[in-house]
């Protein structure tokens, strides 16, 4: 009997009794990060790291949880678990779960490049590794943050002096304050949407510097927004919330901007491309870190990635499980993490 | 190519016509004239031809990317565009070479001399110094699909403001059988005799469709009224004893259509006649299908002269006796094409499209449902007053078509789009039941809108049963309306049956799954329509 397994309800440590990211309720869920797809309400208990708590309780109200910090050692039956830096978003971990000599790492999402934000990769050995597969085709290559950021620098500088608003999206969780983190005060005020301010303030509670931002309320004149940024959900384009902001520039941040395609039906007029998960070159180096054989695809493109894996040696398996990765960029609706931020503009 | 880049790129960051015109008039201000030129035919779809074909492309691809051809090939179908794949997977740049877009198309052009060693090798030596969108566009110009959305109108306009030269002048100039290969910017643009190039044809004019009620229109006697007949649009020009036969495509087929030859010798020089190439014998049309037979053919039979005969059904005169006469009001044109027509006897090869005795919008409506009994797809509403315009311009034609065949079918297999629809599930098969069997009959692709594509494209994820490669088949619980133009049997169809231009009309929530179409529906449409 393996030390995790797979069933309906999610990544399941049996020795343990404990679930992986579960999707649906279970008694004692491991949660790696808070995005909605990752995090679901109904556990009867909940561990995750210290860093990543805040936003979870934020998002599911009255639970029980604890937490651990990074590299901390939980023993559950004999079984140790331990949660490391996955460079995700603000908090997110991968779990190494190790008994008698097993070990495995479920990596929920993951990135290798260090953002400044949120606590950088650390790859780590293990014989079983559970990865994610969003960008897992080689047409998707990032460029360094830093290019991009300056990138999207250049284009708000240029539409503030054109007098108009800059609309920049990316999801609540993570993406809006990598955003904020690298974007040029200098140039102008940021304005943030209501769901991504609700983030903020739960983040610059436990610490994390972002720089200042006002919320877009119905107080505030039109006629301030020109020239200044405005920080969006992705679902929030397209919506009558748009409209006081006139003829306003709009630029996506998002992985899925790497194609043309995309980034017509975006409808955005810059697509920018960044992600908070892996490319191509930087999953394979990732497996390869971990010293692997035996890889477990969780979302993404699964079949092409684990067939590729195949090919190069490893004893790779496609999964069917109910993780979205950064799908809340592409799809507007039906989506858990979009829901999510849907649900938290309207309560405005 | 760097301008032309940077031109293309500020094409497709914007959907706004202004922003697309100024980034066109900019690039025209700033290129010489031989890029000018190209530019102008690359966007009037006077593409180069293609030197290598796809396969070859896709080989050379993987062998300096390192990536397997599989996984290229699954790259493909999520990018959704083969130009685009490649440009992606390719290791990043080792040169930046700068030159004009003029150089690299007579590098493209040259391949046609090298064998398949040399292509390869000119083709990876530009990719190596070349950035992912110079790239893109330079595999676009190789594979000779270069499409950038942009209308020959706003280039048209663009090209205008760069030059100072009329806007209608400047769309009939550019109109036409001229390459880049035998003519110059100055040639094409500025010279100053109109028939300079005899076969050159008048920009068409093209209706919209009717959204709103007819009797919006206002009164009725204000507008004629014809059939929409369902063939090829063409326009016949003859001049200097010649007949040149062009399709709205701005394609030339006159060789395709040798009846029309007569009319060099049958009707006097100086004469335009806009209208529509349709399949007809003993005075009534016959179906597209018939016409299909011709389309794609280069060489005409005779079998084929005889069995699928046309003529050019008139509906417009654009040039009289050598002048353009297309400022006068349409009843104006149409009294002169009256006069041509029974003037000159042409063995019925010009027939005269009848237009409709009517005082009431609602003689019309009942005229337009029974259309598709006499092989046409509606009607044509045309204002008396109106001049003849050129390209789509909503006001005084407007086709009102007849509503579409439908049936409801279940959604069996499910495919990624191309272009802008790229990894989005948007391409279907639909089946309708045959006993307790899902027999497929048609694919469509078109007729949703994004976010209910964004909603199928999550249900299709999430309810796949098997995978063919690209292909999904997934479990039978969509149903969607599906509309068609036509129906016809197929050999070459496994279904038995072919549809004419099949679109979703509508997804069919309320409708349970069983209570889908059958086979036997499908049977009884094409029993009343299908020949």
């Amino acid at each position: 009997m393996p030390l995790l397994t797979f069933n309906d309800c999610g990544i399941y440590c049996e020795r343990a009794d404990v679930y992986i990211d579960p999707w649906k309720p279970v008694d004692r869920a491991l949660i790696t990060h808070g995005h909605a797809d990752h995090s679901r309400w109904g556990n009867k208990y909940y561990l995750c790291t210290r860093a990543a708590a805040p936003v979870i309780r934020y998002r599911l109200g009255d639970i029980k949880l604890e937490t651990v910090e990074f590299g901390e050692v939980r023993t559950i039956n004999g079984v140790r678990f331990s949660f490391h830096p996955a460079g995700h978003i603000i908090g997110s971990a991968q779990i190494r779960v190790e008994y008698q000599g097993e070990i495995w790492v479920a990596s929920g999402d993951y990135k290798l490049e260090d953002d400044g934000l949120s606590e950088a990769y650390e790859p780590i050995r293990c014989q079983h590794f559970i990865t994610e597969s969003t960008f897992g085709l080689p047409v998707y290559r990032w460029t360094p943050q830093e290019e991009v950021m300056a990138d999207i620098n250049d284009w708000w500088r240029q539409t503030a002096s054109e007098g108009r608003t800059a609309i920049l999206t990316g999801y609540a969780l993570g993406k809006a304050q990598r955003l904020l983190d690298g974007l040029d005060t200098s140039i102008g005020k940021i304005y943030t949407h209501g769901a991504i301010e609700n983030t903020n303030e739960v983040l610059r509670k436990q610490g994390i510097k972002l720089p200042p931002t006002t919320r877009v309320t119905r107080e505030i004149n039109k006629k301030d927004y020109p020239g200044n940024i405005v920080v969006a959900t992705p679902g929030a384009i397209g919506q009558p919330w748009v409209k006081k902001f006139g003829n306003a520039s709009i630029g996506a941040a998002s992985g899925w901007m790497t194609l043309r395609g995309a980034r017509r039906r975006r409808g955005a007029d810059r697509g920018f491309v960044l992600s908070d998960h892996c490319d191509w070159p930087s999953l394979l180096e990732a497996i390869d870190l971990t010293g692997a054989d035996n890889v477990y695809v969780t979302h993404g493109y699964t079949a092409i990635f684990s067939k590729y894996l195949r090919e190069q040696g490893l004893n790779a398996v496609e999964l069917h499980t109910e993780y979205e990765g950064e799908l809340a960029e592409i799809e507007t609706k039906g989506n858990a993490e979009t829901e999510k931020e849907n649900a938290a503009a309207d309560a405005e | 190519m760097k301008n032309f880049a940077e031109m293309f790129r500020r094409l497709d960051r914007t959907t706004k016509t202004n922003a697309k015109v100024d980034a066109l008039a900019d690039y025209f201000v700033q290129v010489d004239d031989e890029d000018k030129l190209w530019t102008v035919a690359l966007l009037s779809h006077r593409r180069p031809r293609r030197t290598v074909n796809s396969k070859l492309l896709r080989a050379w691809a993987s062998e300096l990317s390192g990536i397997d051809p599989w996984i290229l090939e699954e790259s493909y179908h999520v990018v959704g565009d083969l130009a685009e794949t490649i440009a992606l997977i390719l290791p990043p740049p080792e040169e930046d070479y700068d030159h004009t877009l003029t150089h690299w198309i007579e590098y493209i052009q040259q391949f046609a001399d090298y064998d398949e060693t040399g292509k390869k090798e000119a083709v990876q030596e530009a990719w190596r110094g070349l950035n992912t969108t110079e790239r893109y566009l330079f595999n676009k110009l190789i594979t000779g699909n270069f499409r950038v959305g942009v209308s020959q109108k706003l280039m048209t306009r663009a090209l205008s403001r760069a030059t100072g030269i009329e806007e209608t002048n400047l769309a009939h100039r550019l109109m036409g059988n001229w390459t880049p290969n035998d003519t110059t910017f100055e040639d094409l643009i500025h010279s100053e005799s109109a028939t300079d190039d005899i076969s050159r044809p008048y920009p068409f004019y093209l209706a919209y469709q009717l959204e709103q009620a007819a009797e919006d229109l206002g009164n009725p006697a204000d507008w004629q009224a014809e059939h929409k007949w369902d063939g090829i649009r063409g326009q016949v020009i003859v001049r200097n004893d010649e007949v040149f036969v062009w399709s709205r495509g701005e394609e030339l087929v006159t060789d395709k259509y040798p009846e029309y030859h007569i009319l060099a010798s049958a009707i006097p020089n100086g004469t335009v006649i806009d209208g529509e190439i349709l399949p007809f014998r003993d005075g009534r049309p016959l179906g597209f299908n018939v016409l299909q037979t011709r389309i794609g053919r280069k060489t005409v039979s005779k079998k084929l002269l005889k069995d699928a005969p046309v003529v050019l059904m008139c509906y417009d005169l654009l040039e009289y006796e050598g002048r353009d006469i297309r400022q006068l009001p349409m009843e104006g044109r149409r009294e002169l094409l009256e006069r041509l027509v029974e003037e000159y006897p042409t063995n019925g090869v010009l027939q005269l499209s009848p237009v409709f005795d009517f005082t009431e919008w609602g003689e019309l409506a009942a005229e337009r449902e029974t259309a598709r009994e006499k092989y046409s797809e509606g009607i044509m509403l045309k204002r008396r007053s109106s001049p003849y315009r050129q390209g789509r311009k909503k006001g005084d034609w407007w086709k009102w078509k007849v509503d579409p065949l439908t049936i409801d079918a279940v959604m069996m297999y499910a495919q990624r789009g191309h272009g802008r629809r790229a990894n989005l599930y948007t391409d279907f098969t639909f089946g309708v039941w045959d006993g307790d069997q899902l027999v497929p009959f048609t694919k469509a692709y078109s007729g949703l809108t994004d976010q209910e594509f964004n909603k199928i494209t999550a249900w299709v994820r999430r309810n796949t049963v098997e995978r063919f490669g690209p292909v999904r088949s997934v479990k039978a619980k969509q149903v969607f309306e599906i509309g068609f133009e036509g129906i016809r049997r197929s050999s070459r169809h496994k279904s038995g049956v072919a549809l004419r231009f099949p679109r979703m009309l509508r997804w069919r929530h309320d409708k349970p799954v069983e209570e889908a179409n059958t086979k036997d529906d499908l049977e009884a449409l094409l029993q009343a329509y299908g020949e």
